[in-house]
């Protein structure tokens, strides 16, 4: 028999039925909430007179209505403006109050990102299924995790049967061996891979990221190509447990201790793929040739290089394919041929659960330090994923770097990724932005989104236009 | 999910064919955060003369006189009697929210909108579709009579009308059997809840570490 891939592994631990039609149920160990797609779940329960499965299985978070102002963020959930966003916020509140669940509320220090926030606490932990009403719930597939998003009818079938309905998917196996260019990160690398096989490319598939570069690559990394899986088409994208992983978890508040440590270890270094197991589909990608990228459209497989030009059209033969091109083109204001470097941005926000990690402020950082706004640049938000992230970037001096700069920096949630909050484009305007989604007005009603990495992002923060930070980086040494 | 076994209840009209789910539940109540507390807003646009906003207390606003279900003798109706398409439009489970939450756990039709019909089964909201000439019938006899009620039975799938006719109706195996339980995928899940314990005890035992941390 062949072996199993690291998905098959996660599958069949969590198998608790296989029916007749093809269909199983699965066991959930990690239920993470946020204040959006929870409230007619909770709502169902009550309904129908239903108790949470099992309590210690789930943690909640608000994070994307939060408001990122520190002015605003005082008042706490009774602060917040906008009357929508705080009811919202308080029902998340008042639902885990009323049914137990053990919230991370507001304005405390582990508040954040509900992505950036289950890993750093420990509450995502290797060889667990982790669902949450959100599809960036994939990022935390980097533990070595079967996780994925749900909706809110799944949200409740969670909360009452700790289970879910689901279909095997296929295995994919996405490898990039070699190793990276200096100023090239993970999202270059997840930006470069949606480029190559496309938004629906792992559509019906679970993705396992391996290879040189994601061996060498930091959890913090791994967790930014994980979170980019759904823009990939897969619900989910998983990395094998190694050195790493465990690096990681050790001592994180939610994970285990002694001789439970041990004990977790010794199942954790099972999760990994066979030597002999057969993947579906395999995509490799060399590590050399991929370059800082960009996107130019409203999908984020209309991506290039830095030093690419925006496509013409007329020169693309599948007539599908040259329409969308001429419709994003006009979205975004931009003509064929342009230098993707001549890009100026009125906004840049740096954040997101796909980018606002400690080392994703780092990066962010080291473009920066010593140096000021480009005049032209309206606005740089800078909004860490949790309020642990932002207290050790303080303790690092980060902030300073950035405010110095002439950048905001911010409280931690969602802010501009959605812009369900006050942070958002206005019409026409261009954002660099480390998130995820460059679709039409989702930063913003008319707002132009191009998807970048931390680095990325804060080089044209600096410039007032995209610059490639590999000769940037040449430039200082 | 409630169960729908048996029901006797006074009947309304809704007399026009392509009832969309727009007119069943108007597009801004959409933005609540609940699945319940649609009933005051149930064809809002018809039932009341101003334009509703969510939120707001209905029991100030000025009723339309003309529409029937603001009549006392339909106060307190459980069976919506309606024409051909009824619930067509968009998919949102709200309108059979609504529905359900004004007081309807049956609507009778010739026919409905196929996600309409599917959403009221998951909210214990029994569809019944009879010959248009049928539905034409109990129109006639309901109009005629007030107080006129109707006593449906699920298991038997049929419909006794206050002079003691009965008439048969078609429904769906597996949806009968899950409104008859009161089951949802949430209750069909929850017939193997042996397994999920003995499951769960197995992971407590191999993995401690999952258990007890968060709380
Ligand atoms: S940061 Fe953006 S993508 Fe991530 S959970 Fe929040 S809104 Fe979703």
């Amino acid at each position: 028999m062949a072996g199993k891939t690291l998905y098959d592994k996660l599958w069949d631990n969590h198998l608790v039925e296989q029916r007749d039609d093809g269909t199983a149920i699965i066991y959930i160990d990690r239920h993470l909430i946020h204040e959006v797609t929870s409230p007619q779940a909770f709502e169902g329960l009550r309904l129908a007179g239903r108790q949470p499965w099992r309590l210690d299985a789930n943690l909640a978070v608000p994070d994307h209505n939060v408001p990122t102002e520190s002015e605003e963020r005082k008042g706490g959930v009774a602060g917040i403006v906008d009357p929508i966003s705080r009811l919202q916020v308080q029902t998340l509140d008042d639902n885990c109050d009323a049914f137990n669940i053990v919230e991370i509320p507001i304005n405390d220090i582990r508040q954040g990102i509900v992505h950036v926030v289950g890993p750093e606490q420990g509450a995502t932990l290797p060889g667990m299924t982790v669902v949450c009403g959100d599809s960036h719930t994939s990022t935390h597939g980097a533990l070595g995790a079967l996780a994925h998003g749900i909706g809110t009818s799944e949200v409740e079938h969670v909360l009452a049967t700790q289970c879910l309905i689901q279909k095997k998917m296929k295995n994919l196996l996405i490898r990039i061996d070699g190793t990276l260019q200096d100023g090239v990160s993970a999202k270059d690398v997840a930006l470069a891979v949606i480029g190559t096989i496309g938004t629906a490319g792992g559509t019906g598939y679970a993705i396992e990221f391996g290879g040189d570069v994601i061996r060498a690559m930091s959890m913090e990394g791994r967790m930014t190509m994980c979170n980019m899986s759904i823009e990939a088409g897969a619900r989910m994208g998983m990395v094998a447990v190694d050195d790493t992983t465990l690096e990681y978890v050790k001592g994180r508040p939610y994970a285990p201790t002694a001789q439970q440590w041990e004990q977790a270890v010794a199942t954790w270094r099972e999760l990994h793929t066979d030597d002999d197991a057969e993947f579906d589909r395999v995509v490799t990608l060399r590590a050399e040739d991929i370059k800082p990228q960009v996107t130019w459209g409203t999908s984020p497989e209309m991506v290039l290089p830095v030093d690419g030009v925006i496509p013409d059209p007329e020169k693309i033969e599948d007539a599908g394919r040259a329409q969308a091109t001429r419709r994003a083109l006009e979205y975004m204001g931009l003509k064929p041929g342009m230098a993707i470097t001549d890009i100026r941005p009125d906004r840049v926000f740096i954040g997101s659960c796909t980018n606002s990690r400690i080392e994703d402020l780092r990066e962010a950082a080291a473009q920066i330090r010593g140096r000021k706004v480009a005049q032209g640049i309206k606005q740089v938000l800078v909004v860490p994923g949790s309020g642990q992230v932002k207290a050790q970037a303080e303790a690092e001096g980060l902030d300073r770097v950035f405010i110095e700069a002439g950048m905001e920096w911010r409280e931690p949630g969602c802010s501009m990724c959605l812009a369900m909050n006050a942070d958002k484009l206005g019409p026409g305007e261009h954002c660099a932005s480390t998130s995820n989604r460059n679709f039409e007005g989702r930063q913003g009603f008319g707002g132009r989104t191009h998807l970048v990495s931390p680095a990325m992002a804060a080089a044209a923060a600096i410039a007032g236009h995209f610059t490639d930070i590999r000769q940037c980086a040449e430039g200082q040494s | 999910m409630k169960a729908f076994t048996q029901l006797k209840g006074l009947v309304a009209p809704m007399d026009r064919a392509n009832v969309d789910t727009d007119l069943i539940i108007p597009k801004q109540f959409l933005k609540s955060i609940k699945r319940s507390g649609f009933g005051p807003n149930l064809f809002d646009e018809l039932r009341y003369l101003d334009e509703g906003q969510p939120g707001e207390d209905c029991s100030k606003r000025p009723l339309n006189p003309d529409f029937p279900l603001n009549f006392d003798r339909y106060q307190g109706a459980s069976v919506l009697l309606a024409r051909e398409n009824f619930g067509c439009g968009s998919s949102r489970e709200h309108a059979p929210w609504a529905l359900e939450d004004y007081g309807f756990r049956c609507i009778i039709a010739p026919s409905y909108a196929d996600i309409f019909f599917n959403n009221c089964f998951k909210n214990g909201v029994l569809p019944v579709v009879l010959d248009a000439q049928v539905v034409d019938e109990l129109f006639t006899d309901m109009y005629a009579q007030e107080g006129y009620s109707l006593e449906i039975n699920l298991q038997a799938q049929t419909i006794t009308t206050p002079t003691g006719k009965v008439i048969g109706f078609e429904v769906d195996a597996f949806r009968k059997n899950c409104l008859l339980n009161g089951l949802d995928d949430i209750g069909i899940t929850l017939q193997s809840a042996d397994s999920i314990r003995s499951y769960q005890q197995k992971l407590r035992e191999s993995s401690p570490w999952l258990f007890d941390v968060v709380q």
